[in-house]
């Protein structure tokens, strides 16, 4: 078992969401994040899913959610390969006397202030998985009260030559 | 042209060739009833229940090859057609399935008869669309037909809000779909097939495992041809069963749980499979870490998401069967036949070794009796028969009785296993065959499922025959309980009397007949098959009979239990 993301491209149609993610439970597979918003075509939508599994069902995964007649194209997302973001928002208790500590950590660290209270504040990260997870840890200790992530998305680099993975058609993955 | 939303469906089933569709009206699909009063082309056949209606669309479509037709009201009538969604959806049987919704307006305030179908069927349709703007309706009927009958086949849904069946639209059927998402393999890979070639000539123990798909991708001669050119023995599903003749010399028959010892053999003992048009069901394969352990698979589909699902394929190769096996067949004859004359000895050694059997003994007829008499009499008669049967054991020894040598001539639930199948898909079959005879071999539990369409087939002029084999139990779970529940036989005892048959056959408007022993039996099909009524024959059978050969669950199909001795002695 590993983790993977696919980047899924498919149309703006009603419904269209449902269908992916039905398809994950109604097969077994476990979806630990699931990101989605419009592309640079108003007509396409674009997912980015991150899932457990082994390499065999990343296969069975990618080839049933090709069949989705909404689906335009399936692409796995590595490390090397893609730029992925996420966003946190994190709102750690703390009062005016710890509330500098807090702040300078936190900018140091990438952060901004999103919203100062009386008895705390929220910040927001944007950054590569890994740093948000550094920066929770890094809070932590002053009590987080709520967190919330976007889960990653991400899009291959452009500098990237890494050829696509192939499926066992013998056929690129990705090419519907 | 201008015409309403309801007018225009059933100008769109025109335009696709259909020529019978199955329903039953109701509220929210009223207008659409009203269009067809107005006229069309459309035969409509008035079932009795919707379950009924999507039954006889998918025997439409089995028997015909072309896309079934099933149209329900909102509501009830939509969530009946879900059991047999959901049997076109494991057997890949091509449907379009036409249900009337709420109006637009109330859609999502839980309106009388609202219910989400399209939500409720998601995980069985290939796809589903909700209309809720008149001018969308021709592309999306137009889009559904294409996607219910290319790649692999399955069942599709068009949910269509009463207002859009009353609104006014300038009407054209579209040429061309625009699904720029839907690409199903058109093409075979060259390279693929050239090497499968190369390991059926490398092969010393080939055997050919051909599934539904076969039948589905039209690719019934073309499978012939790979067997004969290559001299392989093929083993055939369920699902597939006609899809090359039974009588084929070639034909080593039914693997699975209720296959012969010999298909199970052939297939276990093998050192290359070639399968096609099938997907590995733990029907067939038994304990799927012991089945063909010594075999190299070669799997040829058209949904590359079956390849490598349930057993690698050390060589998949994706594309439609009909012009990837021809490819192959020109393949073999560059690479050549393999030396196996050893193995076709073997495998014949075994097919003479562990026929069927049964005993004839004992005070009630067998019900394997009762299927060979209906075969026999079938074979003499000059027009083609296309046999239906239930699920259960009645179904098994159908499979295992029955001489199918025509593609589309055995119809039967095999992925879902959905009881009561056999009557509705029997005259789905008859529309779609009028010339022929549609024989449902039935069990006395299923027949009960589905029955009321006795009256559909009567007032419809859509005669059949049901051979019923009555055990007066639910055979096949008995059968479990007796040989895996120490004989605790609970709830399964449904008795041979109640109802009677014959008589609930009369009440329907058809021709009853009960036979108890072996001297009634062929008077009674040869008056049924005659009568050119639809007809009952309650064949009272012994209960005790049980479904062998058999692969008990879990284990390896190789381990095959064949009838004990002293039931066949």
């Amino acid at each position: 078992m590993s983790s993977h993301t696919l980047s899924v491209r498919l149309e703006n149609k009603p419904g269209a969401l449902a269908r992916v993610s039905q398809l994950f439970s109604r097969r077994g597979y476990n979806i630990q994040s699931l990101a989605v918003g419009p592309t640079e075509r108003a007509d396409i939508s674009r997912l980015t899913l991150r899932v457990d599994c082994s390499e065999h069902s990343l296969e069975q995964i990618e080839k049933q959610i090709h069949k989705l007649v909404n689906v335009l194209r399936v692409t796995e997302l590595t490390h090397d390969n893609s730029v992925e973001r996420e966003l946190a928002l994190v709102t750690v208790a703390v009062g005016p006397e710890r509330r500098a500590d807090l702040v300078s950590l936190a900018l140091a660290a990438g952060a901004r202030v999103a919203d100062i209270g009386r008895d705390a504040i929220t910040l927001e990260v944007v950054g590569r998985p890994e740093e948000i997870e550094a920066l929770e840890e890094l809070v932590r200790p002053f009590g987080v009260r709520e967190l919330v992530r976007t889960g990653r998305v991400g899009v291959r680099r452009p500098s990237s030559t890494n050829q696509q993975p192939k499926g066992s058609n013998g056929r690129d993955r990705h090419v519907r | 042209m201008k015409m309403l939303g309801s007018d225009a469906i059933l100008r769109c089933l025109e335009a696709e060739g259909v020529d019978v569709a199955f329903g039953i009206p109701g509220g929210a699909i009223l207008p659409t009833y009203d269009a067809i009063a107005r006229g069309t082309t459309v035969r409509h056949v008035l079932a009795r229940h919707e379950q009924g209606a999507g039954h006889m669309a998918e025997g439409y479509a089995r028997a015909s090859g072309k896309v079934g037709v099933a149209i329900a009201t909102s509501g009830p009538g939509a969530t009946n057609l879900v059991t047999a969604i959901a049997d076109a959806w494991m057997d890949s049987t091509p449907l379009v399935c036409i249900t009337g919704q709420v109006r637009s307006n109330l859609i999502g305030t839980d309106a009388f008869q609202e219910i989400d179908i399209t939500g409720i069927s998601m995980p069985i349709v290939k796809h589903s669309w909700l209309v809720q703007e008149v001018d969308e309706l021709p592309g999306v009927m137009r889009a559904a037909f294409h996607v219910a009958r290319t790649g692999r086949q399955g069942p599709v849904l068009v949910d269509i809000a009463k207002d859009v069946q009353e609104a006014a639209i300038d009407f054209a059927y579209p040429d061309d779909v625009d699904l720029p998402g839907w690409k199903p393999p058109t093409r075979v890979h060259r390279r693929q097939v050239a090497e499968a070639a190369r390991a059926i000539a490398a092969a010393q123990r080939p055997v050919i495992y051909a599934g539904g798909g076969v039948l589905n991708g039209d690719a019934c001669a073309e499978l012939r041809a790979l067997v004969e050119e290559a001299d392989l023995p093929a083993v055939v599903t369920l699902m597939g069963k006609g899809a090359l003749p039974d009588s084929h010399p070639l034909n080593y028959g039914h693997p699975g749980m209720h296959g012969s010892k010999y298909a199970n053999w052939a297939l276990n003992k093998a050192d290359l499979i070639v399968a096609v048009g099938t997907r590995f069901d733990d029907r067939v394969t038994g304990k799927l870490s012991a089945f063909a352990p010594g075999a190299k698979v070669v799997h040829f589909d058209i949904d590359a998401a079956e390849v490598g699902k349930i057993r690698h394929a050390e060589i998949p190769v994706v594309g439609p069967l009909k012009l990837a096996l021809a490819e192959l067949t020109r393949a073999v004859r560059v690479a050549g036949r393999p030396a196996h004359d050893a193995w076709l000895k073997q495998v014949e050694e075994w097919r003479q070794q562990f026929p069927y059997r049964y005993s004839r003994a004992g005070s009630m007829l067998k019900p394997q009796t009762a299927i060979e008499a209906a075969r026999d009499l079938a074979a003499s008669r000059d027009e083609d028969v296309i046999w239906t049967t239930g699920v259960g054991q009645h179904q098994m020894w159908a499979m295992q009785y029955l001489e199918c040598d025509k593609p589309r001539s055995f119809v039967t639930s095999g992925g879902l296993g959905t009881m009561g199948y056999g009557i509705p898909a029997a005259i789905g079959a008859k529309a779609a065959r009028p010339d022929a005879t549609v024989v449902c071999i039935d069990g006395d539990g299923c027949f009960q499922m589905t029955c009321q369409e006795l009256a559909t087939a009567a007032l419809e002029r859509l005669p059949i025959v049901v051979v019923l084999i009555n055990n007066g139990w639910l055979g096949m779970v008995r059968q479990w309980q007796e040989m895996f529940y120490d004989e605790r036989f609970s709830e399964t005892h449904l008795t041979h009397q109640v109802p009677d048959y014959a008589q609930l056959a009369e009440a329907y408007g058809g021709a009853g007949f009960t036979v108890h022993d072996e001297d009634e039996l062929e008077p009674a099909l040869e008056a049924a098959f005659a009568c050119g009524r639809t007809a009952v024959i309650d064949v009272h059978c012994d209960p005790e009979e049980k479904c062998f050969p058999m692969v008990p669950a879990g284990a390896a199909s190789v381990d095959t239990l064949e009838a004990p001795e002293e039931a066949v002695a």
